[in-house]
């Protein structure tokens, strides 16, 4: 009977250490949030269609939302960058081509070759090669043909200044 | 002729209206967070040298000079992370997620966020981890739940006549020169880099929308 009880209470107290243990391990794993800084999917998007005083906002604008709070302010962008804008290589309007930009997400395929632009797959991923800087040139100022304004539409630079790896991690040493 | 001079005053008037304007991928492009481990320069998506992989890439802390670059370090209060939007509503459903601590990056996901939109924690369970990189070492890949991870220090891959570009919005200059001259070359970046089997992410009909965010310890 004695011994029953020393047992029960040692069952006790291991329930209690246990209860003890489990309370702080709830105490621990009270969820550390994080907040929003800095956001980017196409490149420049922010930099050419974003006036400086809304970049931290849209910095910090969750995608679905940015059409609404963005949309006519990129169109305006988009014509004072170039007034003469009718439509582009992918024959997008004015409005057509600032409403797939304004949403600033990155599409990428599972199932096609990953490029932002290679004359055959738009926006289907962007390769570390991929030479976004003139194919955004030549939607903004290129025309329909894409050969209008030719000084504009490429900045001459073509490649990374190092050669990229075959294999993971595929980006370049540093210098 | 009389229509590039229009171009031209209309690419001055841009630039008088938006300032200092600097114009990168993404590069100094917070300023709210310019500096800060936070700051983004660019995101990749494209295969893989496997293709049934997907290779997730976020660069942070751009323009580093190769003197600053052994210095520069992840942050144990930044979570970076990948936003998987896969069924075409620009919401997220999947996450990747990278938190460093104590010398090592660790990768969560993906994994469907129990939140969308600018709060999150860390979600699932802790899928890879890879010691970070010191400048000057090869690379150190982990791996672990079908993933491949690499963080620290890269070249930065961004490539951009961004000076003449400049002088352009400026009104200085009439048009790129040939050949340009690449502002960001000798210069480096800290990468993660996460390879993620394409069967993992769900696409419907074979498309994802991706972008990439920093978020701080609030």
């Amino acid at each position: 009977m004695k011994i029953y009880s020393i047992k029960t209470l040692l069952i006790a107290v291991g329930v209690f250490a246990f209860v003890g243990c489990d309370k702080d391990d709830d105490k621990n794993n009270t969820p550390v949030y994080y907040q929003t800084q800095d956001q980017m999917a196409r490149p420049a998007i922010n930099t050419v269609f974003v006036s400086a005083s809304d970049k931290d906002v849209f910095n910090t604008t969750t995608p679905s939302a940015m059409n609404g709070l963005f949309g006519s302010k990129f169109k305006s962008r988009l014509m004072a960058l170039n007034p003469g804008y009718t439509t582009n290589l992918l024959g997008l309007n004015a409005d057509q081509f600032t409403g797939v930009l304004v949403t600033d997400v990155l599409n990428a395929s599972t199932t096609a070759p990953t490029s932002f632009y290679d004359g055959t797959n738009v926006l289907t991923g962007r390769a570390l090669a991929d030479d976004v800087i003139d194919v955004e040139l030549t939607l903004i100022f290129g025309g329909p043909t894409g050969t209008s304004n030719p000084g504009l539409t490429s900045d001459k630079v073509n490649a990374n200044d190092k050669a990229f790896l075959t294999a993971f991690p595929y980006l370049a040493n540093p210098h | 002729m009389k229509k590039k001079k229009m171009l031209l005053a209309g690419l001055a008037i841009a630039g008088i209206t938006v300032g200092g304007l600097v114009y990168a991928a993404d590069h100094i492009d917070s300023p709210a967070v310019t500096n800060q481990t936070t700051d983004i320069t660019d995101v990749y998506v494209f295969r893989g040298q496997d293709v049934n992989n997907l290779v997730f890439v976020a660069n942070t802390q751009g323009l580093l000079a190769p003197s600053a670059t052994g210095a520069a370090q992840f942050d144990a209060n930044t979570l970076i992370e990948f936003n998987i939007d896969n069924n075409n509503d620009n919401v997220e459903d999947l996450v990747i997620q990278g938190i460093y601590n104590n010398g090592k990056m660790k990768v969560y996901g993906p994994v469907k966020p129990s939140e969308t939109g600018n709060r999150s924690k860390l979600e699932g369970s802790l899928m890879a981890e890879v010691a970070v990189t010191p400048y000057g070492s090869a690379a150190n890949i982990g791996t672990g739940g079908g993933l491949k991870v690499f963080a620290g220090p890269r070249d930065d891959p961004f490539f951009f006549d961004l000076n003449q570009f400049k002088k352009i919005i400026a009104g200085t200059a009439t048009g790129f020169n040939n050949p340009g001259s690449d502002a960001f070359a000798g210069t480096n970046v800290l990468s993660l880099v996460v390879e993620v089997p394409k069967s993992m992410l769900n696409a419907s009909n074979g498309k994802l929308n991706v972008w990439l965010e920093t978020k701080k310890k609030a």
